[in-house]
């Protein structure tokens, strides 16, 4: 291993280098451009695919041709051209095919601004686009996870033939910091079963997710399911800090998790038990983990970069046990320690559900 | 092979068709998908290229693609088959890979895909079928339905002022440079069907032979969209489609592109990806440099003063030092309009928020920075000021101010871009955080000019020295 100081948006890239991806299809937005540079620099250097597509759509049809290649591809993007990657996202989760799919998120709605915020979660894990299907999500909070989580969302995109998402923001995008880079490896899956590749061994596949018969339909939609559930049961991934004796456990993720992980210790010399559970899954969400810790005389608090939408999530993995409550900014703003601090302090003392 | 066997290229039954009749296809009687599947099908097997070929099915009709022929299938989202086609090629060029459209698909919803595919001349065959109705959603007007032709969605008959007019795709395609070789043909009777065959073989040829981008455009019946029977279809095809739509070649450079477009793909080793990434290298000799202090600072000036720069300097000395280090330019209005910061965290601890907030060290280039910032220091925090730009710097109670006139020291070492490592210096010797042989090893390492590497060392002793002296 070797340490360089990069940014989170390059750090992807290496990432994706070091799984085997190939072949990178995009379209520059801000604050994801720099994966496209990235990509256009390195990709072509070492004998992969770099195309600056017409928009997202066609990225992410690029990438669904590739993907079917049984190549390891990807795209990246942030909000508003997340949105457009919907219909592909569908297609490729309902042909089951496996890529890596980036989402730097911004302001929101519609054009919104440049800053982070994380108003892309209900997209990124309730679907997005048409039909039953479910993306992995997983939520980096600093350089290094940009990249080994990159790595490992190329693992389960071809482990469950589905496509990962990797829901980042402005700020872990734009960070730099040192990044442990990996090292390159083969990939591991062969994909001559399904994959079609212009070769005799593959030509008789068929990649498609058109199903007519109503009843095939509904067959492949509960093969679908039965996969999604799976995931949820193997692939919940979440990190801990001081949750054992909390009073107030927050819920945060990404950028927002550093910023409550600052508090934590703060609060605890001020008296306030507070700890922090940072789901690095956001689908499949640690449910049952929220849940458990539900059950004693606790209360929880989701802090997000929303008007409240991983709330949701909590609160029906809560289940009414324990009080949830939620504090967000949007827009670009960013809540300070001591803003956290006096919400700490309020919920604890208060009991404000 | 004979025109009238069946192609080996084809099932020999339709076995993925639901229903019984697993020998004949699905498309109505008439329609023109038949003889134009049929034609790809014995190319196919000619240029013996069926196990090397990948057909996208786009939607529309031809969605079936897969039921008929034996290779390769990927079934397309509405428009986005150029896309598909385009990752399917580029992942691997020796596929051959057939895009095939009807009017909606090619010159409606996927017009930018398919004029991006054709720019970039990609080595792919596009067989465009042309039959002016939208067949499978149930006869609605499509891009290329002429003016008055009356559909579902024109029951008055194409009317130019109001719909527009159709649109002719060979034509706007050979426009496109890239492109190497397109041709309008027609089925209907089998003097066009003849000339379509040989078309729809060249396309291939093309494709198998690297040269590039071919695009046939099929005139094709649909009788059930059209509301005719078989024959008329035949005539009206004949008589009044080739009227709007020429038929001929528009552009031909098959004979000057061989071997133009083929895209080398070189081996994606991982040792050759660790060597060029710097994977496995051997770590830098981890000194682990204990800190006085976690530094918690803000760095903010004009834009072009190299205050960001100032800030990943000392962000990459914290990490040669073994420690956490973090470094985040700002997100404000103070992005705009020339002033620039950014934050930096030094900690022997997992760094939480990477923003600083409140600041223990604040270095300025700026007075609207100074002003900006300085309330947000922390009792005991220090606050350093380039006083070449910054006139007015009062005291801070509270706060320990160093002055340093860096712009100015930079003018004299020789430059004064150069101003942010005298700062930078200057920060070593105000903190007592890193010894300043070790700076000066990590800017050696940092500077990418090596020519540059002298004049900054000098900017850095500088810095250092005036500050040291100064205490």
């Amino acid at each position: 291993m070797s340490r360089k100081f990069m940014k989170g948006n390059d750090a992807i890239v290496v990432g994706a280098l070091q799984a085997g991806c190939r072949a990178y299809y995009g379209y520059p937005i801000t604050p994801a451009s720099e994966i496209a540079h990235a990509a256009s620099l390195h990709f072509p250097a070492l004998g992969g695919t770099f195309i600056q597509a017409e928009s997202e759509v066609a990225a992410i049809n690029m990438v669904y041709g590739t993907a079917g290649m049984g190549i390891r591809t990807m795209t990246a993007s942030s909000s508003p051209g997340f949105s457009l990657k919907q219909e592909g996202l569908s297609y490729i989760a309902g042909a089951e095919l496996p890529c890596v799919v980036v989402n730097v998120s911004r302001g929101g709605p519609g054009l919104g601004n440049i800053a982070p915020e994380q108003a892309d979660y209900f997209q990124v894990t309730k679907g997005g686009g048409h039909g039953n299907y479910r993306l992995i999500a997983l939520a980096p909070n600093c350089a290094q996870e940009m990249c080994d989580l990159t790595v490992l969302a190329f693992d389960l995109a071809d482990t469950y033939r589905n496509p990962v998402c990797i829901l980042a923001d402005g700020f872990t995008g734009q960070m730099m910091e040192p990044v442990n880079v990996p090292l390159a490896r083969p990939v591991p899956f062969d994909h001559t079963s399904w994959c079609v590749r212009g070769d005799a061994a593959t030509h008789r596949n068929l990649i498609s997710s058109i199903y007519l018969e109503s009843a095939d339909l509904e067959r492949h939609n509960l093969k679908l399911d039965e996969k999604y559930r799976r995931i949820a049961r193997d692939e919940v991934r979440f990190e801990e800090y001081q949750v054992e004796d909390a009073d107030l456990i927050v819920v945060a993720f990404g950028i927002v998790s550093r910023i409550v992980y600052s508090t934590v210790d703060q609060a605890r010399a001020q008296g306030l038990k507070v700890g922090l559970l940072r789901p690095i899954t956001l689908w499949p969400f640690p449910s049952d983990r929220i849940a458990e810790l539900s059950r004693r005389d606790v209360r929880f608090l989701s802090a997000e970069l929303s008007t409240g939408q991983m709330v949701e999530d909590v609160r029906l993995a809560v289940e009414g046990r324990a009080p949830v409550h939620f504090y967000g900014r949007c827009g670009g703003m960013v809540p300070g320690s001591e803003e956290l601090l006096a919400e700490y302090g309020k919920i604890l003392e208060g009991g404000r559900s | 092979m004979k025109i009238t066997e069946k192609p080996v290229a084809f099932y020999p039954e339709f076995v993925r068709k639901s229903g019984p009749h697993k020998e004949t296809t699905h498309y109505c009687p008439g329609c023109g998908h038949g003889n134009i599947h049929k034609m790809i099908a014995e190319a196919m097997v000619d240029l013996g290229i069926n196990e090397r070929t990948v057909f996208i099915s786009p939607v529309g009709c031809s969605v079936f693609g897969y039921y008929y022929f034996d290779c390769g299938h990927m079934q397309a989202a509405h428009g986005r088959a150029p896309a598909v086609a385009t990752g399917i090629k580029r992942a691997n060029p020796e596929a051959i890979v057939i895009s095939y459209q009807g009017d909606g698909d090619l010159a409606a919803i996927g017009t930018a895909e398919t004029l991006h595919a054709a720019n970039r001349g990609e080595n792919i065959t596009v067989f465009f079928v042309n039959n002016a109705i939208y067949g499978m959603t149930g006869g609605q007007m499509a891009p290329t339905t002429m003016i008055g032709q009356k559909t579902a969605t024109t029951p008055r008959g194409r009317i130019e002022t109001v719909h527009g007019n159709p649109i002719r795709m060979a034509e706007i395609i050979a426009t496109l440079p890239a492109a190497t070789y397109v041709e309008r043909v027609a089925i209907g009777d089998s003097k066009h069907i003849m000339k379509a065959r040989k078309a729809i073989r060249k396309a291939l040829t093309n494709q198998v032979e690297n040269r590039g981008y071919s695009f046939v455009e099929i005139l094709s019946t649909c009788p059930t969209g059209w509301k005719m029977d078989g024959p008329d279809a035949r005539d009206w095809l004949v008589e009044e489609m080739t009227k709007v739509f020429p038929l001929g070649v528009f552009k031909d450079e098959s004979d000057h592109r061989e071997g133009a477009w083929h895209r080398h793909v070189e081996t994606f080793e991982p040792a050759k990806r660790d060597a060029y990434l710097g994977a496995g290298e051997a770590e830098a000799k981890a000194e682990k440099l204990p800190l006085p202090a976690e530094l918690h600072c803000k760095f903010a000036g004009f834009g072009g003063q190299g205050v960001l720069t100032l800030g990943l300097f000392l962000a990459q000395v914290g990490m040669r030092a073994g420690l956490h280090a973090s470094w985040i330019p700002s997100y404000g209005p103070e992005m705009r309009g020339g002033t620039a910061n950014c934050s930096v965290n030094l900690s022997e601890r997992r760094i939480g928020s990477p923003l600083v907030d409140r600041p223990n060290l604040l270095v300025v280039m700026n007075q609207p920075s100074l002003e900006a910032f300085t309330g947000e220091v922390v009792e005991g925090g220090t606050i350093i000021v380039d006083t070449s730009v910054v006139e007015n710097c009062p005291e801070l109670p509270g706060r320990r101010v160093v002055r340093i006139p860096a712009t100015g020291i930079a003018d004299e070492v020789g430059t004064p871009k150069v101003a942010n490592v005298v700062l930078l210096g200057a920060i070593c010797a105000a903190t007592g955080a890193f010894p300043l042989a070790f700076v000066e090893q990590s800017l050696r390492e940092t500077v990418k000019k090596k020519d540059l590497v002298d004049l900054n060392l000098a900017a850095l002793r500088r810095g250092y020295e005036h500050v040291r002296d100064a205490v």
